[in-house]
């Protein structure tokens, strides 16, 4: 979320230009602060040990970027779009689950 | 998520944007919402439905399940500066409840309009009593206020 700071405060969502992503046949996956997806590579499986990493309450939330569905299209999304604004962010365990 | 997108109106006029994020490709959110969130909720879900395949965000949050290889019912509040407010993690059968999501947004909006002055006591919703911390507080809170005041 530092590196953009200088986007100010305020910035809106309404009327935000979505750029449209190219729909692809790669699976994609959303990225960690400046790291590169490996497009069209499958996930990494690991059979190593859990690294736990985490975040905890009072910390800088890691800024992040993923290709996202959004009013109808595919586009990107980062959490530092929304710099500036307040943030609810949901991780739920999948889609078409029941809760 | 349907129960989000259902409050999404009440979280703007807040100013409060909404991303969720799961495992699931983006397409796969187009369906579901499509065919079901639209079901539940009116024009469907309103926010970013971020697609994390590999996992890696719900790892930066330590949301990520290695066994099951997905994101655990994670919620962050994060403030404008990019600081995480509050967090709750639930394990998948149990939902959450936006009321209090909303109302914890509320308390940490109305602390940092205060600048930090002040703090919202257990159960506080809006228009309650809130605490003036520092030394005359002390050893005083009894006097203004006590756990039958909240509801």
């Amino acid at each position: 979320m530092r590196a953009v700071e200088s986007l100010g405060s305020g910035v809106s969502t309404k009327g935000m230009t979505m750029a449209e992503e190219t729909v692809g046949c790669g699976r994609v996956t959303g990225t960690v602060g400046g790291d590169t997806p490996a497009e069209g590579q499958p996930p990494e499986t690991t059979t190593s040990q859990e690294v736990h990493v985490g975040v905890t309450v009072g910390q800088q939330a890691p800024d992040f970027k993923a290709p996202a569905y959004y009013q109808g299209g595919f586009t990107q999304v980062s959490l530092s779009d929304f710099a500036g604004k307040w943030v609810l962010l949901c991780f739920y365990p999948g889609d078409f689950t029941f809760v | 998520m349907s129960a989000v997108a259902d409050r999404y109106a009440d979280l703007q006029e807040l100013g409060v944007e909404v991303i969720s994020v799961s495992v699931d490709s983006h397409f796969v959110h187009k369906m579901w919402n499509d065919h079901e969130l639209t079901k539940m909720v009116d024009g469907g879900v309103p926010f970013h439905m971020a697609s994390d395949q590999a996992g890696n965000i719900g790892r930066a949050y330590g949301v990520w399940d290695e066994d099951q290889g997905i994101e655990l019912r994670g919620r962050f509040i994060i403030d404008p500066d990019g600081v995480i407010q509050a967090m709750e993690v639930l394990t998948p059968p149990v939902g959450r409840r936006i009321d209090e999501t909303i109302r914890q947004i509320q308390a940490y909006q109305l602390v940092r309009a205060s600048e930090g002055s002040e703090a919202t006591p257990a159960g506080w919703m809006p228009g309650d009593v809130t605490l003036k911390p520092g030394p005359d507080l002390v050893g005083n809170v009894w006097k203004v206020w006590n756990p039958s005041m909240e509801k």
